[in-house]
């Protein structure tokens, strides 16, 4: 069943390159993405299995379920998004086609750095993420594009070679353990050797991959890749199936951590990723105060939520894991949502500058309150979800780290407060001109199925759901 | 683990002879002042690799590190240098390497950084054979240098070529150590990323100053567009 979750998009990848029309092609990427994520929903059931391929323990399968649903919203929200873009000519037929492809392609590769079981494998499946999305940031070929994807390559071409000389360090630590061979690079059986691990060598390979896959989760210090790729790009891809790039990366965070602490004489993981999730959430909040590009705030939030899930995996133990992973998840599809809403926006006012985006509900009442949805949500008030995750992870660090809930408050309430801070202009004020068409009800369907995900885990958390979650957590 | 017959002196001599001469090349790269010299100090790191690689199969008796050695040797003697070659003369790059930092203090760096890298290293000793921890050691020592010739020197090229030796510096570090498994599939696998990166210089034709890792810049930047 792993293999078949991986190999849908792929193969749909291949098959892409082959359709000439980009309505197929749209159809096909819908199609292929809905069938993902039905095999993916097989996924749980298939908890603890792992073969020399692919490894499905319970944080995997939630990752890989999450990451096959935005995919199937996202593609089906590209559908409506791309005939804009088509119209106004900021794409042409021939890159929809490697559009289509890339976006298959990106999700595949994510897909497997999720499921595999292969320290090697996973991380040539990142390296091939980043440079399927360093292409479709480049797509619309305009200089800032070109300037951005490049940017992204560099910062992220480093990230990767330091995560690979992590992969090989990680692989040298595990020699004493396992002995040469496959087993030494394979993740379920590192987790159970840690202790007879090398311990200097173990730390080597944690600096390392900490810093290399922390690139990718747009950890600082490296993290300053990501406004420009998010705000360039197409929206689909570039910013919202990029986002659960972001979750990949902190859950090979989350496993090397497990490694780490599998041996009590290395250096312990927690303090390490706490400090960088700290340091990025505070670099970010600082940072969205002065942003006039849409795209880019919200980018910057991303980071900010992103540091707040890795704070909580640094602080580890049950309660703070569990909620990480439900922090991830409910940012994850409200960050979809406000993306998606942003798009449309900038399609609408022919703009994405906070200048041109101006009193959207009396432009266009329903993109205009998904948005503000959007918005109360991502800055994490009740009742919806994030208020939740947030509370308990600031509960869980007062209890193990009370000194760090300090900065970690401060950055949660004025990172909050920045996002509440736009919600007036950008969805009440004075309306700006319309220079686009906006979108149909019917287009705005999955902002809503996903908004409605985030108001019910954040009023009811059902049980077997609460179950799920502390079962990931470990 | 075992000795293996060819960890011999002299085994260990020439493999340490490879991998030290591939890092005074990263500190020639580092210190280098004419652009054009850049492809050609770079295709000398890559021969010295390929022959690391073919060295190491020989005494660990492991083929596939043959394999290895020839894909190093056509794409990093030969295909990237030429590219590399081209984009200087094609794209009319400036002559002279714009630096962030003069060569004395760039070079004490390096030399900081490569005790870094054998502190960080060595107190693997019981664990690791000294083989693999010396080479590892050298090997970290060639990342460390690639990535403060991507933040020390400014234009897109040079920091180009501080990415490829910095790759060069994986690929040492892959085919150090006794028995990895997948190692041509990895290497293969971050070639591509090389090519990717060269092809973009190429087909993008970004020749401007591009300061990628300068955060302070960036942020400025920032301000200044946004």
């Amino acid at each position: 069943m792993p293999a078949l979750v991986v190999i849908v998009p792929f193969a749909a990848a291949l098959l892409l390159t082959a359709i000439p029309s980009w309505r197929a092609g749209a159809r096909i990427n819908t199609g292929a993405s809905m069938l993902c994520f039905l095999f993916a929903c097989a996924l749980p059931a298939r908890v603890g299995e792992a073969s020399r391929l692919f490894l499905v323990d319970a944080q995997a399968a939630h990752f890989a379920l999450l990451t096959a649903f935005i995919a199937m919203t996202t593609a089906w929200f590209s559908g409506a998004y791309i005939q804009v873009e088509l119209a106004v000519r900021r794409l042409d037929r021939r890159r929809l086609r490697l559009y289509h492809t890339l976006y298959q392609a990106f999700l595949g590769s994510m897909l497997l750095a999720l499921l595999s079981n292969n320290t090697g494998i996973t991380w040539v499946a990142l390296e091939g993420a980043v440079i399927a999305s360093v292409l479709i940031v480049a797509l619309p070929r305009s200089a800032e594009a070109v300037r951005a994807a490049w940017r992204f390559f560099i910062i992220g071409g480093v990230g990767i070679a330091l995560a690979f000389f992590g992969t090989i360090v990680l692989y040298l630590a595990a020699l004493p353990a396992l002995g040469p061979g496959m087993l030494a690079m394979t993740w379920s059986e590192l987790f159970s050797a840690g202790r007879e691990c090398d311990r200097a060598v173990l730390n080597l390979a944690f600096v390392f991959l900490l810093i290399g896959y922390g690139t990718k989760a747009a950890l600082a210090p490296l993290h300053g890749w990501m406004p420009d790729a998010h705000a360039e790009g197409p929206t689909p891809v570039s910013a919202v199936l990029a986002g659960s790039a972001l979750n990949v990366a902190l859950f090979i965070i989350l496993r090397l951590r497990r490694v780490i602490a599998g041996n009590p004489s290395a250096i312990d993981p927690g303090p390490p990723i706490m400090a960088l999730g700290l340091i990025s959430i505070l670099i970010a909040v600082a940072s969205l105060w002065s942003r006039r590009d849409v795209k880019r705030f919200f980018a910057y939030s991303s980071i900010e939520q992103s540091g707040v899930a890795a704070f909580a995996f640094g602080l580890g133990g049950p309660a703070a894991t569990f909620a990480g992973l439900l922090h991830l998840t409910l940012h994850t599809l409200t960050k979809a949502s406000v993306f998606q809403c942003v798009g449309r926006a900038a399609q609408l006012k022919g703009g994405q500058k906070f200048a041109d985006i101006a009193g959207l509900i009396p432009a266009s009442p329903a993109l205009g309150l998904s948005l503000a949805a959007g918005i109360i949500a991502l800055a994490a008030l009740p009742p919806f979800g994030l208020f939740t995750s947030e509370f308990l992870i600031a509960s869980a660090s007062v209890r193990a780290a009370p000194l760090l809930a300090i900065p970690l408050m401060i950055g949660l309430v004025t990172g909050g407060w920045a996002v509440m801070a736009r919600l007036q202009n950008l969805c009440l004020g004075v309306a700006t001109p319309n220079k686009g068409p906006g979108p149909k009800p019917v287009a705005l369907l999955p902002i809503w199925v996903q908004l409605a995900l985030v108001l019910l885990l954040g009023l009811a958390m059902p049980a077997p759901i609460a179950d799920w979650f502390a079962r990931a957590a470990g | 683990m075992d000795a293996g017959p060819g960890q011999t002196a002299l085994g260990y001599d020439v493999a340490h002879f490879l991998g030290g001469a591939s890092l005074v090349l990263s500190f020639a790269l580092l210190y280098q002042a004419r652009v054009a010299s850049l492809p050609k100090l770079y295709a000398m790191q890559g021969i010295l690799l390929a022959l690391a690689a073919f060295w190491q199969g020989q005494i660990r008796h492991a083929p596939e590190l043959y394999v290895t050695g020839v894909i190093t040797l056509a794409a990093k003697g030969i295909i990237i240098p030429i590219a590399l070659h081209r984009i200087v003369q094609r794209l009319a790059i400036q002559r002279s390497i714009e630096t962030a930092l003069g060569v004395f203090p760039s070079m004490v760096l390096g030399i900081g950084l490569v005790a870094l890298a054998i502190l960080a290293v060595t107190p693997a000793a019981p664990g690791a054979k000294v083989l693999t921890r010396e080479n590892l050691a050298l090997a970290l020592s060639v990342v460390l240098l690639g990535l403060l010739m991507m933040i020390t020197r400014r234009t897109a090229l040079t920091q180009v070529v501080g990415f490829l030796s910095m790759e060069n510096g994986l690929i040492l570090a892959a085919i150090g150590v006794a028995g990895m498994p997948l190692v041509v599939e990895l290497s293969v696998a971050i070639l591509v990323l090389v090519a990717f990166v060269v092809f973009g210089v190429f087909f993008f034709r970004i020749r401007e100053r591009f300061d990628s890792l300068d955060l302070r810049f960036l942020e400025q930047m920032d301000e200044a567009e946004h």
